[in-house]
């Protein structure tokens, strides 16, 4: 079937005395070929004939297009009531025709989607909310009960799974959180000493990115970073466990899919996070040195202030936010997996909704975190 | 001039020539030095233990994948080697149903089916509608056009996938198990189908299937391959396999059951009284 033999195909029209139109087609009729005679065709039975009488004997090739063309004449035929002959077919393309019956044939139009109003759409979508704390509060109590029932008997965690999610989220992500937190340093401490220097007092710079790194900026940072780099992660791995039907293999399998998949990421996570802000805070104050150094000043100067600002319990209070950072953003990346809903998009709806939902409770915590604080006067 | 439907297979007729083809992953060969021919119109049916081949022989010859030795002729054009326009143009002579269906599931039955006729035709809305209507017909999806994949089940998808592939009418079909996972009536319909479609329009068939039945409906041509030796055991239409002793693997695949007794039926041990 080389392009040679692709003469185009066309179709002449001549109307008889007694109202009856006479199609003639010819040439080829595939795929490729039968749009424009199709267009034609429409409109030369613009105005209904009284009979209709398709002539194909010059059809040098015809195939399923060619073969749909003439099938909508018959239903055009049988929907408005005229006629319609199919003369000079070839007879195996008459058997390919006649496997479609025109009669039972219904082009039923897809059903309209269902009509929605707002009181409906405000009903649904409180009832998603409401299911939606649900989930969570069931998930929190049924993670909670594991992670005891982990620290009173340690064999039932999964070691491996936990080391290779440990590697994965937090050495893996070293690279990042250094780089990240050396120019947040860098930024901070460059943006303070220009206001600062208006009043002379661009030393205390040391001081104020110290404070602000180690006690907010350092964990809100970290946490951030992973639930980007690793709740995203955790809601695609089980959102498509759960597509492929594995999480339901597990289940029947007698094996908890909490324990067996959600119990070593969080608790991952839940390490991985503290040590991670550790790692941002000192490549924040490297940043915040180069800028100290660039201003002229020695860098004893710059160790003196930031010592006599950090506490301990500045530290600390760094530190067990960023654990509770991690506790959460491992678990919700693991609820939007394993919430993951049938079809295509529901991954990616899944990933989103898991980094969206932990950024939301970072910065809620990070806002209670702040009362308890100031409540307990550190 | 000769009407191509009017067409009855000649021996010379070449469609597909496969030379000297060495498929695998590398290091791992799966298939050493295979050479086979497929006519205008001929139903090639594969068939082979499971894992011995068959889907990444049939990769390879649409181009999927790049062989390690050897050359595919799609209609004397090489897709091994063919890049750009030229690939374009033998891609849009064949049709390929995967082994898992691979329908998009972002997209209904209807629009999976309409795409490459949106992308590559100039049909009319209304002809475009009614060409799908009857392709989803003719595999027994009426009426399901607007279900999404993942709410059909997987016999329902394998089918509409077949309605995808053949949408543009390809010179070519390749079928990665086509009636796996269909009863036998669908099974038989779609064994209809492409009988129906190989005698009426010539097209060419290239089938992986496992079910005997459909082997003997359609087709002209089966070759056997074998997992150890790495090549083809057996070529020949399914009648005269079926008498060839020689090879036990050919032998005991078309012999099934025999020499295995019957499940003995169970008698009941304590009759409900009536
Ligand atoms: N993507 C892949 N990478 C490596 N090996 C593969 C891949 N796909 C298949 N194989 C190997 O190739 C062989 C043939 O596989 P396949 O063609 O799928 O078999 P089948 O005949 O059942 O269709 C198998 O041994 C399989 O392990
Ligand atoms: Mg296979």
């Amino acid at each position: 079937m080389a392009d040679k033999d692709k003469q185009p195909a066309t179709v002449g029209s001549k109307t008889e005395s007694d109202g009856c139109l006479i199609l003639t087609y010819s040439g080829r009729l595939d795929c490729l070929t039968t749009g424009a005679v199709w267009r034609k065709t429409s409109y030369l039975l613009h105005r209904q004939p009284k009979r209709l009488v398709v002539d194909a004997a010059e059809v040098s090739y015809c195939d399923g297009s060619g073969i749909a063309l003439f099938f909508s004449l018959r239903l055009r035929g049988l929907r408005n009531q005229f006629p319609v002959e199919i003369r000079n077919l070839r007879p195996e393309l008459v058997s390919l025709l006649e496997r479609f019956q025109a009669d039972t044939f219904d082009l039923r139009p897809p059903a309209p989607p269902p009509q929605t109003n707002i009181p409906t759409e405000v009903g649904h979508w409180a009832w998603h909310v409401w299911q939606d704390v649900f989930e969570h509060i069931a998930f929190i109590g049924e993670l909670a009960s594991w992670m005891l029932k982990t620290l009173i008997r340690p064999v039932g965690l999964r070691w491996n799974d936990f080391f290779l999610m440990v590697e994965r989220t937090g050495a893996n992500a070293i690279g990042i959180i250094a780089l990240l937190g050396f120019l947040f340093g860098l930024i901070l401490a460059f943006s303070g000493a220009i206001s600062m220097q208006k009043f002379g007092v661009e030393v205390y710079v040391a001081d104020l990115t110290a404070i602000a790194l180690i006690r907010v900026l350092g964990p809100f940072l970290t946490a951030i970073i992973m639930a980007g780099r690793t709740g995203s992660s955790y809601a695609a791995e089980l959102g498509t466990m759960k597509i492929n039907n594995e999480i339901d293999a597990l289940a029947t399998m007698g094996l908890d899919p909490v324990r067996f998949l959600v119990l070593p990421r969080v608790l991952a996570t839940t390490l991985v996070t503290p040590l991670l802000a550790v790692l941002a805070n000192l490549s924040g104050l490297v940043g915040a040195a180069v800028v100290f150094l660039w201003m002229g000043f020695p860098l004893v100067t710059f160790t003196t202030h930031v010592q006599r600002v950090i506490t301990v319990q500045i530290l600390a209070s760094g530190l067990v936010k960023a654990v509770v950072f991690g506790l959460l953003v491992g678990a919700v990346g693991c609820l939007r997996g394993l919430q993951t809903e049938l079809g295509p998009s529901a991954v990616g709806i899944s990933t989103t909704r898991a980094v969206v939902s932990g950024i939301v409770l970072i910065v809620v915590t990070e806002g209670i975190f702040s009362v308890i604080y100031y409540c307990l006067g550190i | 001039m000769v009407p191509q439907n009017l067409y009855s297979p000649s021996p010379s007729d070449t469609l597909i020539r496969v030379e000297h083809l060495t498929v695998g992953f590398d290091p791992e060969i799966v298939l050493q030095d295979i050479s086979f021919d497929v006519q205008r119109g001929e139903v090639l049916v594969i068939l082979g233990g499971s894992g011995c081949g068959k889907s990444t022989l049939l990769k390879n010859m649409i181009g999927l994948y790049q062989p390690m030795q050897g050359r595919i002729l799609i209609d004397g054009d090489d897709i091994v080697t063919a890049q750009g326009l030229a690939r374009k143009a033998i891609l849009r002579k064949i049709g390929v149903l995967f082994q898992s269906g691979a329908l998009f599931g972002s997209m209904s039955l209807r629009e999976n089916v309409r795409l490459a006729l949106e992308e590559f035709t100039n049909l009319p809305r209304d002809a475009a509608d009614l060409i799908v209507s009857m392709k989803l017909y003719q595999v027994g999806l009426h009426g399901y056009g607007s279900k999404m994949p993942a709410e059909l089940s997987g016999g329902m998808q394998k089918r509409a996938a077949i309605a995808r592939a053949m949408v543009m009418d390809p010179q070519i079909l390749f079928l990665d198990e086509p009636s796996a996972g269909l009863d036998p009536i669908t099974a038989g319909d779609l064994d209809e189908l492409i009988l129906s479609l190989s005698q009426n329009l010539a097209m060419t068939f290239v089938i992986v299937t496992h079910e005997l039945p459909s082997v003997f409906a359609v087709a002209d041509r089966v070759i056997m391959l074998d997992k150890q030796l790495k090549k083809i055991v057996a070529t020949g239409n399914p009648w005269e396999l079926r008498q060839n002793t020689d090879h036990p693997l050919v032998y005991q695949f078309f012999h099934r059951n025999e020499g295995i007794s019957h499940k003995k039926r169970r008698t009941p041990v304590n009759p409900l009284p009536l």
